[in-house]
């Protein structure tokens, strides 16, 4: 106690100053989704700090977290909680963890498949596979046929000029 | 018969806007004595002066009653207006018909006006009865008793030397310096307090105006401000006081263990005290602080382990170079800071803030770590109160560059197990339980008022708080002078203070003693108490009663006297004289009698 290299490792993915924080609060007071997170994105600066690495690869804030950077737009350090949340994910994944949000990680997942495959998204295959992954197959249905009625979602899928590009970035992180 | 002249102010709408004046006027010319009376907008303002200054040279007045506000507020103006027209300033009193009538009575005109006029009357009845009186003056002393050889003492010394006045320096250790020497650097730039020290104490030494007594103490005092008596004793030792002698037992053993103070054997000590008796017209307190014993903290160890040490323990390592835990000699790696231990405890030990550890402690764990690059600092806190020129950046800066690691909670408990010091506590950020296994463990101790300086305040006749330091005059507007006139407070003997504020505090104290200094000759007011040596019996009870130690009995005369100087004029001792022998100047029983007249 503390697992220093825990945080040192976690400063050095994201670029991010954690040292630095106040625990003024402020980022959880403004975070639109802190309400449903196990810890909040305060406390898991602290608990990055601590060293509790088990806690925080099995909590679910990270992958709650929707990435708006209102926590660093307002922080009085300028510490950006996204990049970290996303170190947390990634760590999560290496460690061999299960997701602790299951479907937030299905959708990751769907969204990631569809832009290696069309070089953008195609909503109706990427939410189709979403569907199948995250083994839910009917919530939002009707307002998926009211979207589709009104033609705001393409039955066919559009490719890019140069998917080869996009291809590429794909091999060059392994997936 | 006197000719009293009385001079009844509006105040803008203030008092007319409820007292009928023009009335009041019209009802005190008719009272007995009265040669003039007039009611003005702004008595206190230029013309308002002026008229008072007109109606004295033509009625020949020899008495003035302003009827206005407090005499807190405007007695001063009024007694210089009556003096600049040639009446003795004691024959003007002021009457209050704001604070105590117009403001308080508003729904109430009539009866107002009322009060006003029975008001009025009365202090003419004192004008009537008060005896022209001038200030006293009284020879003043024009050398300065420092008591107190830290880095207080040692700059009020300096200034007061300085300016060209002699000064006694009175240390009670065998070296001047006080808990300074003890310092290792000093925050915010790790400046080394030595070296800062050895200037100041060579400045000192040097000093052509400043004579210095180590091992010594004041033992009595008398007299007063302008006029004290001082009773030093040099080779003076005060029962289980303790002499500190840092870094002492470092060659020894090659580990720098925090050296413990030790007595000092008495065959080393001047055999003899010496007694020395010093004419001052002016002190200044300057004792410091001590660390509340770690044996008071039984929850952190009792002071029984030893790898958990105090702050000065601490400093005296880093003084001494290498920080080795007292216990084996090892170097720390994983050092856990408490900070408030015994401090904020209102339960406990002591409710106030002590002040200097938030920063002192800061300094610490970024020295170790400056020193053990791959050892763990943690700081436990309650609040980081880091409030000074640059000083919550120094913390912040032991937070983010030296990775030390600040754990919001108050540790529960320290104790021994292993070799190791487990530490419990808490980090209220994360809502988690927190145990560390350290190597050592320093406790950031209250700060308390320096051993024997309740006994000195009694010496001194100075009031302390109910912990020992002593009590400032005022807590805002005089923070450096002390109850008692002509004793100033200089450092952590009036409260927890740290270095420039502390340099701040002593030079404040050397620069009223300079003010005092300045003056020809002490001015007292003259309103005090008298005796009427015909009817004293000698009984002695104004002397018990006298909350100023204004009051002795005469050397050889079966009487009781005034120390002119010490009184205040308070009337205690009016009260406990039980041959009414006992008055005060201008406020006589005769004529408090006589003002109760016209309220009856």
């Amino acid at each position: 106690m503390p697992n220093t290299s825990f945080s040192e490792i976690i400063q050095t993915r994201s670029g991010e100053p954690l040292h630095t924080c106040y625990f003024c609060q402020k980022c959880t007071a403004g975070c639109p989704v802190a309400y449903a997170m196990d810890y909040k994105p305060a406390q898991v600066v602290r608990l990055i700090l601590l060293g509790r690495r088990d806690t925080l690869l099995r909590s679910n804030a990270p992958w709650l977290c929707v990435g708006c950077d209102t926590c660093g737009a307002r922080c009085p350090n300028d510490i950006y909680l996204a990049p970290v949340m996303d170190v947390l994910k990634e760590m999560a994944l290496e460690a061999g963890l299960a997701p602790a949000e299951k479907k937030v990680y299905a959708l990751h997942q769907s969204f990631l498949d569809s832009i290696k495959l069309w070089g953008r998204t195609h909503e109706l295959s990427m939410l189709m596979e979403y569907k199948l992954r995250a083994v839910d197959l009917f919530t939002d249905l009707d307002l998926g046929l009211r979207l589709m009625l009104k033609g705001k979602i393409a039955l066919l899928p559009e490719r890019v000029k140069d998917l080869e590009r996009v291809r590429a970035l794909y091999r060059r992180v392994g997936r | 018969m006197r000719k009293i002249g009385v001079f009844v102010c509006h105040c803008g709408l203030n008092i007319a806007g409820t007292i009928d004046v023009q009335r009041v006027v019209e009802e005190i010319k008719k009272y007995p004595g009265v040669a003039f009376a007039t009611d003005y907008k702004y008595m206190c303002s230029d013309p308002g002066q002026a008229l008072i200054r007109e109606a004295v040279a033509d009625y020949g007045l020899d008495g003035v009653v302003v009827a206005a506000c407090s005499p807190a507020m405007h007695e001063v103006t009024f007694r210089k207006t009556a003096r600049a027209a040639g009446v003795n300033p004691y024959l003007t009193e002021i009457a209050n018909i704001r604070e105590q009538i117009s403001w308080v009575h508003q729904t109430q005109p009539e009866e107002a006006t009322r009060k006003a006029i029975e008001t009025i009357a009365t202090i003419i009845e004192k004008v009537r009865y008060d005896e022209a009186l001038e200030p006293f003056s009284l020879p003043l002393v024009k050398r300065a008793l420092v008591i107190g050889g830290g880095i207080a003492g040692m700059t009020a010394a300096l200034h007061i030397a300085d300016a060209g006045y002699p000064v006694v320096l009175v240390e009670r250790e065998a070296q001047l310096g006080g808990k300074m020497r003890q310092l290792s650097g000093l925050y915010l730039n790790f400046d080394a307090a030595p070296d800062l020290l050895e200037t100041k104490i060579a400045a000192v030494m040097q000093h052509p105006n400043i004579q210095v007594l180590t091992n010594a103490e004041v033992v009595e005092l008398g007299g007063y401000v302008g006029n004290f008596t001082v009773k030093v004793s040099s080779g003076f030792q005060v029962p289980g006081s303790r002499l500190q002698v840092p870094g002492s037992e470092t060659a020894q053993s090659g580990i720098n263990l925090a050296p413990e103070t030790r007595n000092l054997e008495p065959e080393t000590q001047n055999p003899e005290p010496e007694t020395f008796t010093f004419d001052i017209g002016a002190i200044v307190v300057a004792t410091g602080f001590d660390l509340l014993p770690k044996s008071e903290l039984g929850e952190y160890g009792g002071g029984r382990p030893p790898d958990v040490i105090d702050g000065l323990q601490f400093e005296r390592m880093l003084a001494g170079g290498e920080i080795r835990r007292p216990s084996d000699g090892a170097v720390p790696k994983e050092v856990v800071w408490v900070q408030c231990a015994g401090s904020r405890d209102p339960e406990l030990h002591m409710p106030y803030c002590s002040k200097i550890c938030c920063m002192y402690v800061a300094k610490q764990a970024i020295a170790y770590k400056q020193r053990v690059p791959d050892g763990q600092a943690y700081v436990f806190y309650i609040d980081i109160r880091s409030q000074g020129k640059g000083y919550e950046e120094f913390v912040q800066r032991a937070m983010s560059e030296y990775d030390v690691l600040y754990l919001r909670g108050k540790v529960a408990r320290v104790f021994e197990e292993d070799g190791r010091v487990v530490v419990y506590g808490v980090d209220t950020l994360s809502g988690k339980a927190v145990e560390v296994q350290a190597d050592l463990v320093v406790l950031a101790t209250a700060v308390v008022p320096s051993t024997g300086a309740r006994d000195l305040a009694q010496r001194l006749r100075v009031s302390t708080d109910e912990y020992g330091f002593f009590s400032e005059a005022h807590p805002k507007l005089r923070p450096v002078e002390s109850l008692t006139a002509g004793i100033f407070l200089a450092g952590a003997a009036q409260f927890p203070k740290d270095i420039p504020e502390t340099v701040a505090q002593a030079s404040g104290a050397a620069a009223k003693v300079l003010g005092l200094f300045a003056q020809q000759e002490m001015v007292q007011e003259p309103t005090i108490a008298f005796v009427d040596e015909e009817l004293c019996a000698g009984c002695g009870l104004c002397v018990a009663a006298c909350p100023y130690e204004a009051r002795v009995m005469h050397s050889w005369k079966p009487i009781a006297v005034v120390q002119t100087a010490l009184c205040q004029g308070c009337g205690a001792c009016v009260v406990a004289c039980p041959n009414k022998a006992s008055s005060l100047r201008n406020l006589s029983t005769e004529q408090l009698l006589a003002m109760m007249e016209p309220v009856l």
